[in-house]
């Protein structure tokens, strides 16, 4: 069931297995049957850790969600609240135990864990309100970093952005470096950091201390990263705001992926039994997991869609040859090797099938003509054609009043592209998106230009196209059927923070200080000293990690990493996912 | 311990050990006898009475059986048992009727055998349950012994006492002989698990029996394996074929491994270094001959002799057996040398043991510094300087603690300097806050990046300080501001508005009168709010947001009076959507009036209208309008728009209005297969013609397709 997050280069189900352990710890200190009242936010971070049947091994009976009120009724010795430190929250949690004492016979036991830090603060609160004598265990449970996929780790933080440019609270980055210290004390320490940008600084500078606060245990763990690499956001915001093309990226921008998980519309996936005239169409979307466990999935989703057809139909004239064969098996040893491979080939054709309808309800959106102008135009921007003046189709979109975030994801794009947009055309933009949006929007707008995402252009010179040029972030040859280069997964545009990957590994950052040097924040290297015996002699194995998302995925493609080098990066940054309206 | 020791005193008392701990038991002067199990745990119970006696008995003891404590007594010739509700004679089997009064009793260390001695200098020993006898003497001394304890040692089967006159010591047990010395001085004897310890003025002695192994190499003429691998060693110094001989013999008894562990094991029962030495040695001589004897129990001795030889040492005055050494620990040894205030040598014991450090030199150190900022009269400075200076980084070092020591001891200063060195700001803080300084306190938290810390000092601050000093100490710290405004953005908003106008943060003002405008229920109210926010807009030089801010109320006030008016809710619409909502309800007049007030651009205008009109389904308006001027967005958009609504015939009609670029699209659209392919005929482009072929179905439009190849056909050939 782990497969997929031991197949990369770096085993991550110990990273799992520890999340489980101390899970389990937890739950058996409350002794007899529980029920878990959920912060609703947290359920889809701890269903990659931990399933259910988890749970109920250690006697979990029932799961609440958490809500103001009276808590529902259950028969159980404890009550245990899973929440995030906050305010808000404790403010719920004091009124659900105010409201369970009064007379009730059997008692019941309350605890509380706190993910993924517990929080002076919030245990305050509750004693200010008086029911912190209530909670038997008050513990902490330190969700950081989410074994994802095989390559791939996530904290799962959706508002980090927003929290660290538009409020300058920095909680998230003091639990990546709690993340970061957690993933060394058990993958060993790495001995070089690398980062670039304010946020990056501010993390690496916090493992340093981090690891003076506890320096009685010298990690003695041969290190399986040898690098690792800290970006902030802000340095690469064009990534995030272009359309992906990737197929995972596709099915994320149209349907949203959370927590690994898509939920689809389910016409596609009727069964196909047509007997009863269409009556029993499911109304429930259709919910799927998607993670490399998938043997196609893995294969196909950092393919540019372009090329996913291909595959999908020799995929299908393989199945079908497979199932043909049993026409062919005459023995018995050979019937019996068929049915023992049946299993296997069932799973296959359902697989083939779920992903033949998303590929056909993607294709129903990327074949209309308005996916087509939208990406014209954003390719237009990022190959540095017009991005000085009012663009016709984003007046035109907003003249017909298209969804307000395909509005801001052109203009921001726009901005980032020209390095700031000149007086006129902003205030041109934003009296547009006011009149036709609501006045609202003037706090959103205001948003994104404290975050950074919309600016005015000042000192008048436009340093986008030294960067794109430099770091090569614009290739007109590009192949989607086999890349080999990373800008097949925009069809054109190789996200930047992959090429600052790609460059650090291969010459060295030294080659592009001037670039470095426009970008936002400070650059800069930590070595962290290994215990004697632990130093690699030499670089031997070939290891990329990086966390695939926005279509970043091909690095982790054996192409790349013989391309660029034998050392092994662990890349860490957040990537933001629905973002664009920080408001 | 209550009003009996009070009024009646204490005439004695005895220190015993059970496993619950360390327990007194207490004779009053009422010959009442009291006990605790646990000094930790003071519960003290009151023995029953002893029916009787009027005055002290001349011996008792402490006796722990089966988790239950008892004591004995003795009454002239009787002797008592009380435990905790009766109190009964007993007689002690094999007991000599003609013995006499007792005088004096033992018990062993591990509280298993008992000893008694009578007024006719009989003594008795036995088990402590006083079910069997083990052995009677008699030393014919009448009187009283000063002190009689006994003398074993683990595993062993002798069993012995020590009596202790004036100046005389007599070793009595299961033999019609014993053994005398002559004491020169008044001594004291103390018992331990393995022997005795004779105190005197001027003199340590230990009194023991010869454990097996040092009697089988030392007894004279000793044939034992070790004593032979000793004499072969010995041998092999003095380079004599003999050793040969000694080790052969050893060898062919196949007890090599036996006679190394035997050398072994007696190096570590002798005090003289000289003679370990020699021990060890011939132990690690006949390690050479033999395949694989494990080395653990060799380092182990070396290094054990090792620590107890420097605690022996006259300075430091400690004199150990390894026995005692083995049951104590070396962590509770640490303790001892740490309680004595001999940090050095606790040190390089853990330092030459290598014990972890946390448990080890880190504890020492902490405890040093402990002690150190007690004393008084050095500098703070100096004591800070003194203790970083020692402890430096040292891992597992809790700067924290010692801080809190000093704190304890009204040295506060001294408290907040050794914090500095504190890395751990989780521990600082709180200590910190404790002592009262916050600012300290909020830069610390700042410092470690733990936002949770900073919250914790920054709502601590606000209830210690008054608002304006709050407020200017938060000024200094934009981390813990931009923390405070988050907290207040949730909790208290209107605090939010002073912070900004402490900041003159007007474009931020000017946000907040924004948002705080959806919350007012009245329109007036909502204005009101938006005025501010115009006035703020235009502090902060931003005239983009005061100019829309002012649009805004203009809109406002206008939809009010178009709901009053058309009675429909028109409150809250954008701009656009009021335009389009009045358009498809029929005020064009109106949707005009607004599009020239606020200035709406004219193609966005177009499309708006269009849009409207064909919800509305004004086809006649939208013609009419179409012709009105020229069309600033092209008829392309009427094209489409028409067959958005399924209305090709109204489609129709603008399609050979489009501009040539587009007319093939507009054809398309509109469904005339026919005239699209003429106009990409028309226009010579290969592009386009495809596109119309690929719309084509070969049953329908054969001929249009025909055409198609045609052109196209000719096209290639130029």
């Amino acid at each position: 069931m782990a497969a997929h997050l031991s197949s990369g280069r770096v085993n991550l189900t110990a990273l799992r297995e520890a999340g489980r352990r101390e899970l389990r710890e937890f739950l058996d200190k409350c002794a007899g049957s529980k029920a878990i009242v959920w912060d609703e936010y947290l359920t889809g971070p701890f269903g990659l850790i931990a399933q259910y049947s988890l749970l109920k091994e250690h006697e979990v009976e029932k799961m609440f969600t958490l809500k103001p009120g009276r808590l529902p009724q259950a028969d159980v010795r404890n009550i245990i609240f899973f929440v995030r430190p906050r305010l808000e929250l404790m403010d719920i949690i004091t009124d659900n135990v105010r409201r369970e004492d009064r007379g009730r016979s059997p008692q019941r036991d309350f605890h509380i864990l706190f993910v993924p830090r517990r929080s002076l603060l919030c245990e305050q609160w509750l004693k200010e309100q008086g029911v912190l004598g209530s909670f038997i265990h008050r513990e902490q449970y330190s969700l950081d970093l989410i074994p994802f996929d095989g390559d791939l780790l996530s904290m799962e933080s959706e508002s980090a952005f927003k929290e660290c440019y538009l409020e300058s609270d920095q909680t998230s980055l003091y639990h990546a470096a709690k993340g970061l210290m957690t993933l060394q004390a058990l993958y060993g320490t790495i001995p070089q950091i690398f980062g670039k940008g304010e946020c990056a600084r501010h993390v690496a500078n916090m493992m340093i201390r981090m690891k003076r606060e506890f320096p009685g245990s010298q990690n003695s763990i041969f290190p399986v990263f040898d690098t690792l690499l800290l970006l902030d956001r802000n340095v690469d915001l064009l990534t995030p705001l272009a359309t992906q093309l990737t197929y995972e990226g596709l099915i994320d921008e149209i349907y949203g992926i959370q927590n690994t998980y898509v939920k689809l519309p389910p016409e596609k996936f009727a069964p196909k039994k047509q007997g009863e005239g269409g009556k029993d169409l499911p109304t429930e979307p259709k919910k799927l997991q998607l993670n490399s466990a998938e043997e196609l999935y893995a294969e196909i989703r950092d393919k540019n869609f372009n090329a996913v057809g291909s595959v999908l139909s020799k995929k299908a004239k393989i199945i079908s040859a497979a199932f043909e064969e049993r026409h062919h098996a005459k023995t018995v040893g050979e019937i019996k090797q068929f049915v023992s491979q049946l299993p296997h080939m069932q799973a296959a054709r359902s697989s083939l099938a779920n992903h033949t309808s998303i590929a056909e309800l993607i294709k129903d959106i990327t074949t209309s003509e308005d996916f087509f102008d939208n990406l014209t135009v954003e390719q237009e921007f990022m190959s540095g054609i017009d991005t000085d003046k009012v663009n016709n189709y984003i007046e035109d979109c907003i003249a017909q009043k298209h969804s307000l975030i395909k509005i801001l994801r052109l203009v921001c794009l726009q901005s980032v592209c020209n390095n700031g947009l000149k007086q006129k055309v902003l205030d041109h933009y934003k009296r547009e998106i006011l009149q036709t949006y609501g006045y609202e929007h003037i706090l959103t707008l205001n948003n994104l230009e404290k975050a950074g995402l919309l600016k005015l252009q000042t000192g008048g010179r436009n340093n986008y196209p030294t960067i794109r040029k430099t770091l090569r972030l614009w290739m007109d040859d590009v192949n989607e059927q086999n890349p080999n280069d990373i800008s097949y997964v925009y069809s054109g545009y190789a996200p930047l923070s992959v090429r600052l990957a790609q460059l650090l590994a291969r010459p060295g950052w030294r080659s592009i200080e001037e670039v470095l040097k426009m970008l936002p924040g400070p650059h800069f290297e930590e070595r962290q000293q290994l215990p004697t015996g632990l130093q690699k002699k030499q670089p031997e194995i070939i290891q990329r990690n990086f966390p695939r998302s926005r279509g970043l995925g091909l690095l982790s493609q054996r192409t790349q990493a013989a391309a660029s080098g034998s050392r092994s990066v662990l890349c860490y940054g957040w990537w933001l996912g629905r973002q664009s309206r920080p408001c | 311990m209550g009003n009996e020791v009070l009024q009646n005193h204490v005439l004695e008392a005895k220190v015993f050990h059970t496993e619950y701990g360390t327990g007194v038991a207490i004779l009053t002067g009422a010959h009442r006898f009291s006990l605790t199990t646990n000094i930790d745990d003071l519960k003290l119970r009151r023995m029953p009475e002893v029916p009787g006696l009027q005055k002290p008995p001349s011996c008792w003891a402490v006796l722990t059986q089966d988790r239950v404590t008892i004591v004995l007594l003795a009454v002239g010739q009787d002797l008592y048992l009380l435990d905790n509700t009766s109190c009964s004679v007993v007689t002690p089997p094999g007991m000599s009727p003609s013995a006499g009064a007792y005088l004096q009793m033992a018990v062993s260390f591990n509280y298993r055998c008992l000893a008694l001695f009578t007024d006719t200098g009989y003594i008795w020993m036995g088990l402590a349950t006083l079910k069997d006898k083990l052995c009677e003497f008699n030393s014919a001394i009448r009187s009283a012994p000063k002190q009689m304890v006994w003398c074993t040692r683990p595993r062993s089967r002798q069993r012995a006492v020590v009596l202790a006159w004036d100046r005389q010591l007599m070793v009595a047990g299961n033999s019609t002989e014993c053994i005398r010395f002559v004491l020169d001085e008044d001594s004291y004897l103390v018992p331990e698990p393995d022997g005795v310890r004779i105190l005197s003025r001027t003199s340590h002695e230990f009194l023991h029996e010869i454990p097996e192994a040092s009697q089988e190499i030392f007894k004279i003429a000793s044939m034992a394996p070790g004593a032979l691998l000793l004499e072969a060693q010995k041998e092999y110094e003095k380079e004599s074929q003999k050793a040969d001989e000694y080790l052969r013999e050893i060898k062919d008894q196949k007890l090599l491994p036996e006679a190394v562990s035997q050398c072994i094991e007696a190096a570590g029962y002798e005090h003289e270094p000289e003679t370990q030495k020699s021990l060890l040695r011939a132990a690690s001589f006949g390690k050479c001959f033999i395949d694989k004897f494990p080395p653990e129990s060799f380092v182990r001795m070396c290094q054990d002799l090792r620590v107890l030889n420097s605690i022996r040492d006259y300075q430091i005055g400690i004199p150990l057996t390894f026995t005692q050494y083995k049951r104590l620990t070396v962590e509770v040894l640490l303790d001892r040398l740490v309680l004595r205030r001999l940090y050095p040598l606790a040190i390089r014991i853990c330092e030459y043991l290598r014990l972890p450090e946390i448990q080890g030199v880190s504890r020492i150190l902490a405890h040093w510094a402990c002690y150190k900022v007690q004393q008084k009269d050095k500098s703070d400075e100096e004591v800070a300087y003194a203790i970083n200076q020692k402890l430096g980084d040292t891992p597992g070092i809790s700067y924290s603690e010692i801080a809190a020591r000093a704190y304890d001891c009204g040295r506060t200063e001294l408290a907040i300097k050794l914090l500095e060195y504190e890395p751990r700001s989780g521990e600082q803080v709180p200590l910190l806050l404790k002592m009262k300084r916050s600012k300290l306190a909020l830069s610390k938290a700042i410092e470690s990046g733990d936002t949770d810390l900073v919250y914790t000092v920054v709502l601590h601050l606000k209830n210690e300080l008054n608002r304006g000093t709050f407020f200017m100490t938060l000024q200094n710290q934009p981390v813990a501001l931009s923390l405070y405004r988050q907290f207040c953005k949730h909790q208290e908003r209107e605090t939010l508005k002073d912070l900004y106008n402490q900041d003159d943060n007007h474009q931020e003002l000017g946000n907040f009168h924004v948002h705080s405008s959806y919350s007012e229920k009245r329109i007036e109210g909502r204005v009101g709010a938006l005025q501010n926010a115009v006035d703020e807009y235009y502090k902060a030089k931003n005239e983009f947001a005061a100019k829309a801010t002012e649009d805004q109320i203009k809109l406002l006030r206008l939809q009010r009076h178009l709901q009053e008016d058309f009675d429909k809710p028109y409150l809250d619409l954008s701009l656009h959507n009021t335009v389009s909502t009045l358009i498809q309800d029929g005020h064009h007049k109106k949707a005009e009036q607004l599009y020239r007030e606020f200035k709406i651009p004219d193609k966005r205008y177009w499309w708006l209208k269009i849009s409207a009109l064909a919800t509305r389904g004004d086809w006649e308006e939208m013609e009419k309008f179409s012709k009105s001027k020229k069309s600033p967005i092209g008829y392309l958009p009427f094209v489409e728009i028409a067959v958005k609504h399924h209305n090709r015939y109204e489609a129709k009609k603008y399609a050979p209005r489009v501009t040539p670029e587009q007319r093939v699209k507009a054809f398309i659209l509109v469904g005339d297969l026919e005239q699209a392919a003429d106009a990409a005929i028309e226009h010579k482009n290969e592009t386009e013609m495809n596109l119309v072929l690929s719309k084509c179905s070969a049953t329908t439009d054969g001929a249009v397709v025909e055409k198609l190849n045609r052109a196209r056909a000719q096209l290639l050939k130029k």
